[in-house]
């Protein structure tokens, strides 16, 4: 691999990197002293960094070339985390592991973690969401951030207004987003790929300029503030048993979310759907109601968007437009696709990264957001298929029983 | 078993813009009989399939399907395709249309969709009525797949099935939603001798389980081997209609394959 050609690639690498990052790295202008300042030695440092990185990416891609048979068979087989949820015992060992965890997280650790952990989870479930739409039915969505924002007026507005509380307008913020849905899903049922991913960011952007405008309805961009908490069995609670209170109700949600998509995803209906990414015209020319299977997809990848705009509402007890905006539904598609699409599991460890991430890297301070841009790249370069690809499931026919 | 119609078409007509691509077509198909629908390229063999699936709205002419059995007419004219393919009428597609990524099992069960009806309460609750389903699509998929013979494949995904084995599932899809006609467009398109000899086999079976089979096929061979009935189009129309000797011996048909002769 360290042939002369390679070599040469390597250099050819560093000089183009050297030069775009010229300006920024050896540059300095100090516009006070009005001098400008030339930092040559960078060009060193940069020109070696990056033949270096040049070559320990190539070193892993030429090992990863070398050793094609195990990587196959672990396609097949699918990663350890399959591995492990299919052997029964370390099945049960793993989840009463996760459970321990959940259940003692807010007692070992800070509110401020718990917190974190909080909206973590919530991106779980948005994330879960999303990936009917996007990972199962094939629907690229970029307006997701929409529903999320229905449910979240919804609670606010009715809790201002009527007094209305939390466990009142869970379903109704949900349903409200699963009607929201079904309108984006009417006018959008013919569009496919490009066109439909930019038709739904329009519809993301129309909410968001709605409740920015409309001052009258929504307050506009000064929002909401002095949202109830959800209170637990009618007893208003303390901010940091609140925080605790919340933490173990999004731990319900997730369990909950979990649980459904699961069994949608093993029915005719999930069926259904993979089979409208799939291909869309066989799957009417096997009698598929490509109208119907579209909207349930919508509105039900809405739904869990609706329930988790209450959830914020509460959380935060403060909304405003700001909180909606387009780069929230990037976050949310990024979860599904790094995670991997129709992947149950890939989509949490997704969005627990994905949040967890930036969070813990605050001790890099200024490079946070450089590290986590470096870091997504690489999940891409290396994991383009997600962190833990959607294996189907197999149907083991044994006479009568089919196993699983 | 006395023979009843199960398709009428008439008067069939197809206009892209100003052309004609159909021009009033005429073709009947009796239960238990193997049709062939052949014809030069560009004939418009395609595109009446996709007029009579839905896919295409025809621009005139009536199409009518007859369940055997019950003997209860039901016109297909300006259904979906998917309506038309719960009304009993089941296609294989040209270029092959599977669903890659699913396994090869999970495909013939989505043949099953438009006879189940388990919704999201179903899948959600999976209460008893939903699992019996459940299990009598597994069964009924099965049963399918033993019949084409791709069991042992039945959990590779799709697109690993070799060429042939690829058509013979879109073949098991199609049979999985019970047809009461099953349309083939160029089954044999693209494969070798042994595959299409298997293909023969293959249709001559289903036909004797009574499935009645209309199919669009360039493989003489296998045409004149198969059909009981065969129609011959050309731009559009119908050329000719007979068994297959009477085709063989047809001028129009010839001429239309072979061009007309020119004096010298």
């Amino acid at each position: 691999m360290f042939s002369l050609k390679e070599l040469k690639k390597g250099l050819l690498t560093s000089l183009w990197f050297v030069f775009l990052t010229f300006p920024i790295v050896v540059i300095k202008v100090d516009p006070i002293a009005r001098t400008v300042v030339w930092r040559w030695e960078n060009v060193a440092y940069m020109a070696i960094g990056t033949f270096l990185v040049y070559f320990l990416v190539r070193f892993i891609q030429y090992r990863r070339e070398n050793r094609p048979k195990p990587a196959a068979a672990r396609e097949k087989t699918g990663s350890i985390v399959h591995r492990i949820l299919q052997n029964p015992t370390q099945r049960v060992f793993l989840v009463a592991v996760v459970a321990t965890i959940a259940v003692f997280f807010p007692h070992v650790l800070s509110s401020y973690q718990t917190n974190v952990m909080t909206t973590a989870l919530m991106y779980v479930v948005l994330g879960l969401g999303l990936n009917i739409v996007v990972g199962m039915a094939g629907l690229l969505d970029l307006g997701f951030v929409a529903f999320y924002a229905v449910g979240a007026y919804t609670y606010s507005l009715l809790n201002l207004h009527y007094g209305l509380g939390f466990w009142t307008i869970l379903p109704v913020g949900g349903l409200m987003a699963a009607f929201f849905g079904v309108m984006l899903g009417f006018p959008v049922l013919r569009l496919r790929g490009d066109y439909l991913a930019i038709v739904t960011l329009g519809f993301g952007e129309i909410i968001r300029l709605i409740l920015e405008n409309w001052g009258e309805f929504s307050k506009g961009p000064s929002g909401i503030s002095n949202i109830s908490r959800p209170s637990f069995f009618g007893i208003e609670l303390g901010l940091e048993q609140s925080i605790i209170y919340t933490y173990y109700l999004m731990v319900i949600f997730v369990v909950i979310t979990i649980f459904i998509v699961n069994r949608l995803q093993d029915s005719r209906l999930g069926r259904a759907w993979i089979a409208l990414r799939e291909d869309e015209i066989a799957c009417q020319a096997m009698g598929i109601d490509k109208r119907k299977t579209k909207l349930v997809a919508f509105s039900l990848g809405a739904f869990w968007a609706g329930i988790m705009g209450v959830m914020f509402a509460a959380k935060t007890t403060f909304v405003n437009p700001s909180s909606f905006t387009f780069l929230e539904s990037a976050i949310i598609l990024a979860i599904v696709v790094l995670g991997g699409m129709g992947s149950i599991i890939g989509v949490i460890f997704g969005a627990l990264i994905l949040i967890l991430m930036p969070e813990y890297l605050r001790a890099l301070s200024e490079y946070r957001m450089l590290a986590f841009g470096g870091i997504l790249v690489c999940m891409m370069v290396f994991r383009p298929q997600g962190l833990i690809s959607n294996i189907r499931r197999t149907y083991t026919f044994e006479k009568k029983l089919p196993k699983n | 078993m006395t023979k009843q119609p199960i398709l009428n078409v008439h008067g069939l007509t197809m206009d892209f813009g100003g052309i004609r691509a159909l021009n009033s077509l005429d073709l009947e198909v009796n239960s238990g009989e193997i049709v062939a629908l052949i014809g030069p390229n560009g004939a418009g063999k395609t595109t009446f399939f996709n007029c009579i699936t839905g896919i295409y709205k025809p621009t005139a002419g009536d199409i009518w399907l007859t369940n055997p059995k019950t003997t209860k007419k039901n016109s297909l004219k300006g259904l979906k395709p998917n309506q038309v393919t719960e009304k009993g009428l089941a296609r294989t597609f040209q270029n092959i249309r599977l669903f890659p990524k699913m396994t090869v099992l999970e495909n013939v069960m989505i043949g099953r969709h438009c006879r189940t009806k388990a919704f999201i309460f179903g899948a959600i609750f999976r209460n008893a009525a939903t699992r019996r389903e459940e299990q009598s699509i597994l069964e009924i998929s099965y049963a399918i797949l033993e019949k084409v013979g791709l069991e042992r494949f039945a959990d590779e995904f799709a697109d690993n099935l070799p060429y042939g084995d690829q058509r013979r599932l879109e073949i098991a899809r199609a049979l999985a939603t019970e047809p009461l006609l099953l349309l083939l467009d160029e089954p044999a398109a693209g494969m070798n001798p042994q595959e299409t000899a298997a293909l023969d086999q293959l249709i001559k079976q289903i036909s004797r389980e009574g499935q009645a089979i209309l199919l669009i096929e360039h493989d003489m061979k296998l045409v004149m081997s198969l059909s009981d009935q065969i129609f011959v189009m050309d731009y559009g129309k119908k050329i000719a209609q007979g068994t297959p000797t009477e085709i063989r011996e047809n001028p129009a048909v010839i001429k239309a394959y072979l061009g007309e002769e020119v004096d010298a």
